[in-house]
């Protein structure tokens, strides 16, 4: 492998891992600071252990998305110095201001409100809940503008054979990071209502198998208490029933938002990346159909063997254009064009290095974009389906004994989590060959800014750099995926007292003993 | 004495000094936090000062690291080329950095979230070597930005990949590892208070020395080189502040101290900057190669933009943060921190055997 293929899988990996843990951050923070901001306005105890148990969940997460962030952060220099020396004038001031603007908000805000419990006041140390939650906000409108102007340079002239800015505004209000920053959003509450919705379900079956709660004659929940058991009280049924609610609605939210924000993107991409827009289709042909089944090889860059096997006629001309009869162009047609625009081959130039001269393959490997694509709504779709069964199953005020169901919902977490990778590798495998994608001609577009991947990784790199450097994070990541997933399942099983020990009297008396008999003043509400 | 070009741009060198000051922010707040993490290894006796340790820095280490991200960020925003080639040519020293800095902050948020003697002992390993490895490795490649790489005429490296490896790099890499130890050990003194107060208070008096001097010998060997009459007399006035700092402490003064040590830091690392000014990254294979302000930055409409958000969003940073430490201002004792529990599984089956505390 050279190191454009190492360097690219490197990006794909740590970036990916990096976007498990971000979209949980944002849309469990919005829902966290939802659920503080009722205990704040209503006092009820449900409220502050709902804040409490998922804000404790959110926090083993939100970890693991700043320690995978710094390698985000330094990673364009480290193994796309080409890249970063080409993009700079556009690329670094969104990343910038990301980290100026946003990420320092994020990160002192949630120290204050994590430590903050005793030392600030109430109204105060939700603000600082809320602060930190919209800093994560800001932060992925900020990078989504990096993105999306990889994905559409906007607001440049060319200077010397690079991008210069001319228009902040255009970047900044590039379309396609208007309608990829709600979609994005849009899918993280996904992985928010999904995540609430299986681990309340997994506590209101433990709580019936356990035989806390019973259902009554009349096929109401008749809700019970385990005493001796830390948390397992009426307020407890409360806390999940509710949690569980809340999830499934979020998700609900979540596949209308990404549903109608992501047929906004659809519309652009025909536009702007038409290839990409035939390669989510593996359409050969023009056409209007949008393919449900296709078979023969996906995989295959001569796409003539792939036949529709079910097809949806005039969807794909409505996703593109909103009608049901525009045409819209097959790879074949497309190819054409790419060579005759961009070239045919690779120039002869060093900086290509052993590609130098390589033909240049247009179309994106159709298997990730058709399955990538088709990924993203399925479990979108699921998830959203899911919520609404949950919704109607727990009409009682409880969940069927059933633990093939409890399970179903447990593992439903997944769902979304797949459909943002899926998106994520779909929109940028979609991209290539180019890692910065040219404008089609178009009316009041930015024309020759383009960069083909092969030409940015860093010259001066050799590949057994890049190769290390992919081992160890991955093997790093893989390991702290286990460490994160066996922490958040210790929690989840814990229940909330595993967030409020407060609620285990014996250990209530453990706390004033250690204290040495000062005012509990003293002591830290929270501390390491 | 080298002599300053004739007619220096504006925007560029504005951001020179934009990206010197997030530096030397980073080094001052992140200093301490790097500090405190190593003394849990060097200077904790048990576990219950270690949780006062990093206690003192719980609530703040993460923002102090955005310091890090932001000089980052800005140097790709202003300086595109100074971020290509240092990053690149620096690939293996700071892929170990950031491992360093992943394990760092998993462990401050894990290490207290299973109540297990081995669980905790491996991430105090974590954080006593993340600190100590991301503070070297941060020195050794801010040494070299000063003293220069093996850079061809675009900017690449040439000579492999550890041509890195130089006198200059361990001189750095070993500056900030001692500053921090004894800036860690300073803003203990600060934040703690009983024995740790006064064994942090010690300890700091009779390490002063040798903390600052590997710092001191990399801002004169940068004087040699490029300095001009003002690098120097920032670079004594940085000497004039350790001695300052090293005759409060043993006057017992703690909060001077602390204060003189940071301006031994802020002088020190200005008289650097100063000295390399306008050069960012010199070339040690021809000068020619070198990248400056003028021809590694960005346009100045760039500039412009970001001068209008930095100077919006620098102070704010400066001055909510400054507030959080006045908000956890209170000094900890091993008294103050609460004991640790074990997370019980919820379920009724499993506690009929025992008490539902289960806990220390
Ligand atoms: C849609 C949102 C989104 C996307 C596409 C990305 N990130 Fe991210 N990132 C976040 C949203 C986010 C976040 C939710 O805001 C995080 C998670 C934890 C945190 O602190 O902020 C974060 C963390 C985070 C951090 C650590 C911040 C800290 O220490 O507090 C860095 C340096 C980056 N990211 C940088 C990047 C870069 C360079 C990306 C591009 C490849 C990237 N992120 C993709
Ligand atoms: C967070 C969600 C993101 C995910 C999951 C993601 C995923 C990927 C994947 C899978 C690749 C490899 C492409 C290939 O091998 O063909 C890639 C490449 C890349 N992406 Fe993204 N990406 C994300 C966001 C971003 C953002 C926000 C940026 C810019 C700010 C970005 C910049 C790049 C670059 C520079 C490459 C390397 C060149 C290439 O192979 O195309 N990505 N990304
Ligand atoms: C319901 C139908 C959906 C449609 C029509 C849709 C459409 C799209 C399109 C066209 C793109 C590519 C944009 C580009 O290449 O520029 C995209 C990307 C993406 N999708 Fe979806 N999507 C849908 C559902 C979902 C769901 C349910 C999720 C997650 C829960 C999701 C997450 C993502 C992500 C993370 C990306 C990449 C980032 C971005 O460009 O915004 N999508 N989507």
């Amino acid at each position: 492998m050279d190191a454009v293929e190492i360097a690219r899988w490197q990006f794909g990996v740590t970036t990916v891992y990096h976007f498990m843990m971000v979209p949980l951050t944002i849309g469990l923070g919005l829902v966290v600071a939802i659920m503080q901001t009722m205990w704040h306005r209503t006092g009820r105890a449900e409220y502050l252990r709902m804040t409490k148990f998922w804000g404790k969940l959110f926090l083993i997460n939100f970890i693991m998305g700043v320690a995978t962030g710094i390698v985000q952060e330094f990673q364009f220099g480290m193994a796309w110095s080409e890249y970063s020396r080409f993009v700079g004038d556009v690329f670094g001031a969104p990343l910038a201001m990301e980290a100026l603007l946003a990420f320092f908000v994020e990160s002192t805000f949630l120290g204050l409100w994590i430590f903050g419990w005793k030392q600030l006041r109430p109204g105060l140390h939700l603000a600082a809940l809320w602060a930190a939650v919209l800093g994560s906000v800001v932060s992925a409108y900020f990078i989504i503008v990096a993105n999306s102007w990889m994905q559409h340079p906007v607001g440049v002239t060319v200077v010397d054979g690079r991008p210069v800015m001319t228009d902040a505004w255009a970047v900044f209000t590039n379309n396609t990071a208007l309608v990829a920053f709600p979609h994005t959003l849009m899918g993280a509450l996904g992985v928010a209502g999904a995540f609430l919705l299986g681990i309340a379900w997994y506590h209101l079956w433990q709580r019936r198998h356990d035989g806390i709660d019973t259902v009554g004659e009349d096929g109401r929940v008749v809700v019970g208490e385990a005493p001796d058991v830390p948390g397992r009280d009426r307020t407890d049924h409360t806390v999940w029933l509710r949690s569980l609610r809340i999830g499934a609605v979020v998700a609900m939210i979540s596949f209308a938002g990404t549903g109608i924000t992501g047929d906004l993107q659809g519309k652009l991409m025909f536009e702007q990346q038409p290839m990409k827009m035939a390669a989510a289709e593996a359409a050969c042909h023009d056409g209007t159909g949008f393919s449900v089944l296709s078979i023969g090889n996906v995989g295959a860059r001569d796409c003539d063997d792939i036949v529709a096997v079910i097809e949806l006629p005039g969807l794909l001309s409505f996703l593109a254009k909103g009608d049901f009869t525009t045409e819209v162009k097959g790879v074949n047609s497309l190819l054409d064009e790419y060579r005759g625009q961009y070239g045919a081959s690779l120039p002869d130039n060093p900086r290509y290095g052993e590609r130098a001269g390589s033909e240049v393959q247009y179309v994106p490997v159709m298997e990730v974009t058709y399955w990538g694509f088709r990924m993203m709504i399925g479990f979108g779709g699921l998830a959203a389906l899911a919520a609404a069964v949950a919704l109607y199953a727990t009409r009682r005020g409880t969940v069927p004994r059933s633990r093939w169901l409890m399970r179903l919902a447990v593992v439903g977490i997944l769902a979304p989590f797949g459909a943002n990778a899926a998106g994520w590798i779909f929109t940028e495998m979609g991209r290539q060959p180019f890692v910065v994608a040219p404008n089609p001609a178009m009316a009041g577009s930015v024309d020759q800014v383009f960069m083909f991947t092969a030409a940015a990784v860093s010259p001066g790199v050799s590949s057994g750099e890049i190769l290390t450097s992919l081992v160890v994070l991955t093997a790093i990541y893989a390991a702290l995926m286990v460490v994160e997933v066996r922490l958040l399942v210790t929690y989840v099983r814990g229940g909330v007292a595993s967030a409020m020990p407060g609620l285990a009297p014996a250990q209530h008396k453990d706390d004033d003993d250690a204290s040495g008999g000062k005012p509990a003043d003293d002591v830290l509400a929270f501390a390491y | 004495m080298e002599s300053l070009p004739e007619t220096l741009p504006a925007l560029p060198t504005v951001w020179f000094w934009a990206v010197a000051v997030l530096w030397i922010g980073y080094l001052f707040l992140e200093g301490f936090d790097l500090g405190v993490g190593m003394l849990m290894k060097l200077f904790a006796r048990g576990e219950q000062e270690r949780r006062v340790l990093l206690n003192t820095i719980g609530p703040v280490w993460d923002g102090n690291e955005v310091w890090l991200l932001t000089a980052g960020g800005a140097t790709f925003a202003a300086f595109p080329h100074w971020y290509a080639s240092l990053f690149s040519a620096l690939y293996l020293p700071l892929t170990l950095t950031l491992v360093a800095l992943i394990f760092r902050a998993v462990a401050f948020e894990y290490r207290g979230k299973i109540h297990s003697d081995r669980w905790r002992a491996g991430w105090d390993w974590a954080i006593a070597l993340g600190s100590g490895v991301a503070a070297f490795c941060v020195g050794a490649m801010l040494a070299l930005t000063t003293t220069g790489l093996p850079l061809d005429a675009n900017g690449d490296r040439v000579g492999g990949p550890f041509a890195w490896l130089n006198g200059y790099a361990v001189l750095g890499g070993l500056a900030v590892v001692a500053f921090a130890l004894v800036h860690g050990l300073a803003f203990m003194a600060l934040k703690t208070d009983g024995d740790i107060r006064s064994r942090a208070h010690a300890a700091f008096v009779r390490w002063l020395p040798a903390g600052v001097l590997p710092l001191a010998a990399w801002a004169v060997a940068v004087q040699l080189g490029t300095g001009a009459w003002y690098s120097w007399a920032l670079t004594a006035a940085a000497v004039v502040a350790a001695a300052t700092a090293w005759a409060l402490g043993r006057r017992g003064s703690e909060g001077r101290a602390f204060i003189a040590v940071a301006l031994f830091l802020v002088a020190g690392a200005a008289g650097i900057f100063t000295a390399v000014f306008p050069v960012v990254l010199p070339s040690t294979i021809d000068p020619a190669n070198s990248l400056t302000i003028a021809n590694a930055s960005s346009s100045d409409y760039t500039l412009g933009l970001m001068t209008v958000v930095a100077l919006v969003g620098l102070p704010l940073v400066i001055a909510y943060q400054a507030w959080t430490y006045w908000v956890f201002r209170r000094r900890l004792t091993v008294g103050s921190i609460p004991t640790a529990h074990s997370v019980v599984p919820a379920t009724v089956r499993r506690l009929v055997t025992g008490s539902p505390a289960g806990g220390s």
